[in-house]
């Protein structure tokens, strides 16, 4: 084991990833940097330093310094990898996804079923997203739900250094095209990462806390939060069986089922809008397939139905928060039906 | 250079079988027997065949929205694609993609393309492949495409990253319902390609000859390590944008006239007959031969087996 923060656990994997296999390359805007530019290439090594030194280290055929254009970074690793590579396409920030949909939504998800099975194509891409930054409205979006309504695509959202070495391993290897969600807050998150090979296979969720009173489901920066709001409820004597998705498709469905039934009450925490999102998914989940267990209603916590704002006491209300789940979970436990 | 008699006779029969393949289809869609959307590729057989003579299996394209003739210039299978076309699962994308997304990426066809104008990013993927494998990449436009912001990326990248791809783009004159001289806000298509720092050239591509010979110097130059070019193919469509379009944007007399003096692969037999090369009966037995294959993928794909609602999950990933 090492102590590494997330943003070393990126380029480190990257870095081990591309070492074993050549076929492997890495596109997107300044993750070199500096190129045609007075200070020269290098300047940056992308700008959440989640690729330093990976161009020196296996050149520019490898390590692919694009300009700004989303649409032919994601066609670029597509057809890459449509013809034989495997291909790791970063978006600067999430929110740039409106640019390059079609290549994500109407070509790579869809060629494989397109072309009858025949076709591969094993792409990976990286999208730094989230609040916390106060990065505006266009800097700071959560976009998981769409994406994970996206039939084709895989979603997966770390929120530990363990997990994103092994969950990103896995992400390259796979030969089905992966959407693969870095929450910017976490950058800076330092935990103990494994040694040597570590995958982590997806559609397995990750015990956070145990407990048998509320489960609660999160995802990304979530996760924080609801772990700090459990150990609050744990001092009332509330015990929260606390989930984080690691990845939203594939879903770990009968990990979220069996702690429903236990616990006989659910609370979702999710950074996305409510409407047609993660939270009502997997609402809609335990309503249809564990009716029964509930002892009440379920309980949501999510951003509002509004663009993410600026100015830092915006943003905060915006966001959910510790004091929010604490109050939703309280909120359960005092439920009485009619 | 000289083609060879099996170059010149390969290259009529890639053309006729393009043009009889469009034409039955036309004549099927009008009984009914197809469903979907199809948009014909007939009229411009001497861009795809002139391109895709030069390419092996290393080479890749990627189509248009107009796909038929680019796949079976680059090789794919007549009679699965005509079986894909009805939808059957014994296609050569088991029934799921039909006309709009027939491909086969075993050959190095990547995909005709429902959406227009998504084609030329993904050439420019395939690009970095060749560029290792010291191969080609095609990425074929109508004058529609070109106008999308992402075929201006593509190019922009392409010239970047000093890839070898060419842009093929192939004028009609029509994209969709609209005319080339109202959507193409610059003097040209080459011009505009220019503008973006790489070769660019036009031929002639109602004439087999005219395109195949610039496309040998476009891919010695782009294989060179000299970066991307593109071509400019001035060339017609005998149908409307899709099966069922009344074309009341076209001239009075326009399709008739465009049959008569406009037509490639009446422009082929003229030449190589009168250059004495091949001889008209040459190029009859080839119709022939051809008129026969069309027919048996049609009667094929007729009894080819049907998907069921078991298929529908089929694909969707390779593990899930």
């Amino acid at each position: 084991m090492t102590q590494k923060m997330i943003r070393d656990v990126i380029r480190d994997t990257i870095d081990e990833e591309m070492a074993r296999d050549d076929s492997l390359i890495m596109l997107g805007e300044d993750i070199v940097g500096g190129n045609g530019a007075p200070g020269g290439p290098e300047a940056i090594g992308g700008i959440w330093s989640t690729s330093t030194g990976l161009w020196a280290k296996y050149g520019a055929d490898r390590v692919i310094d694009t300009p700004i254009s989303e649409a032919a970074i994601i066609g670029a690793a597509a057809g890459a990898a449509l013809t034989g590579k495997r291909a790791i396409a970063e978006i600067m920030f999430a929110d740039f996804i409106g640019v390059c949909m079609d290549q994500i939504w109407n070509q790579i998800a869809k060629f494989r079923y397109m072309f009858g099975g025949k076709s591969r194509c094993p792409v990976v891409i990286r999208m730094p997203w989230g609040g916390g930054f106060n990065a505006a409205p266009q800097h700071s979006q959560s976009i998981h739900s769409f994406v994970t309504a996206m039939p084709g695509l895989k979603v997966v959202m770390p929120s530990t250094p363990a997990d994103t070495k092994g969950l990103l391993t896995q992400a390259i290897r796979d030969d089905d095209p992966v959407i693969f969600l870095e929450h910017k807050a976490l950058y800076g998150v330092k935990g103990e990462v494994p040694d040597g090979e570590y995958l982590i296979p997806f559609g397995h969720a990750r015990q956070v806390t145990q407990g048998d009173d509320i489960t609660v489901l999160a995802t990304g920066m979530m996760v924080g939060f609801a772990e700090a709001a459990a150990a609050q409820l744990a001092e009332d004597g509330i015990g929260c069986d606390l989930l984080d998705l690691r990845t939203t498709s594939p879903l770990d469905e009968e990990a979220i089922l069996d702690s429903v039934e236990r616990t006989g009450r659910l609370l979702i925490v999710d950074e996305a809008p409510p409407r047609c999102s993660l939270a009502t998914d997997l609402s809609a989940l335990v309503s249809s397939k564990a009716f029964a267990s509930l002892k009440s209603p379920i309980e949501m916590v999510t951003a509002p139905h509004s663009p993410v704002p600026f100015a830092r006491e915006l943003e905060s209300a915006y966001l959910p928060s510790p004091e929010r789940i604490v109050a939703a979970a309280s909120k359960l436990m005092a439920y009485r039906r009619g | 250079m000289q083609l060879s008699r099996e170059a010149l006779l390969q290259a009529y029969r890639q053309m006729k079988t393009i043009r009889m393949f469009e034409e039955r289809l036309h004549d099927e869609i009008a009984l009914g027997e197809i469903a979907g959307f199809t948009h014909l590729y007939a009229g411009q057989e001497a861009c795809a065949v002139g391109v895709c003579e030069h390419l092996g299996p290393k080479d890749y394209i990627i189509s248009t929205h107009r796909g038929h003739g680019h796949c079976i210039a680059k090789g794919c299978d007549v009679l699965d694609m005509m079986k894909e076309i009805y939808g059957s699962t014994e296609g050569l994308c088991k029934g799921k993609g039909g006309s709009m997304h027939i491909a086969d990426v075993n050959v190095g066809m990547l995909g005709a393309n429902g959406i227009v104008g998504a084609g030329a990013p993904i050439a420019v993927g395939a690009g970095i492949t060749a560029k290792s494998n010291g191969t080609v990449s095609i990425a074929f436009s109508g004058d529609g495409a070109c106008n999308q912001g992402t075929t201006f990326e593509a190019m922009n990248m392409a010239v970047v990253l000093k890839l070898p791809v060419i842009f093929v783009f192939e004028n009609n004159h029509y994209s969709e319902h609209t005319g080339e001289a109202y959507a193409v806000g610059a003097e040209s298509m080459t011009t505009r390609a220019a503008a973006f720092g790489m070769k660019a050239i036009k031929a002639n591509g109602i004439d087999f000859f005219s395109v195949y010979e610039a496309m040998r110097e476009l891919i010695e130059y782009c294989t060179a390590g000299n970066g991307p070019a593109s071509i400019e193919l001035d060339c017609e469509r005998f149908y409307g944008h899709f099966e069922g379009d009344p074309q009341r944007y076209r001239g009075e007399g326009e399709l008739d006239r465009i049959r008569e003096e406009r037509d490639c692969l009446k422009t082929f037999r003229a030449k190589v007959t009168e250059a004495k090369l091949l001889k008209g009966g040459d190029l009859d037995a080839v119709d022939k031969e051809v008129a026969d294959l069309i027919d048996r993928a049609v009667e094929e794909a007729k009894a080819a087996a049907r998907p069921t609602a078991n298929d529908v999950l089929e694909d969707v990933y390779i593990s899930y």
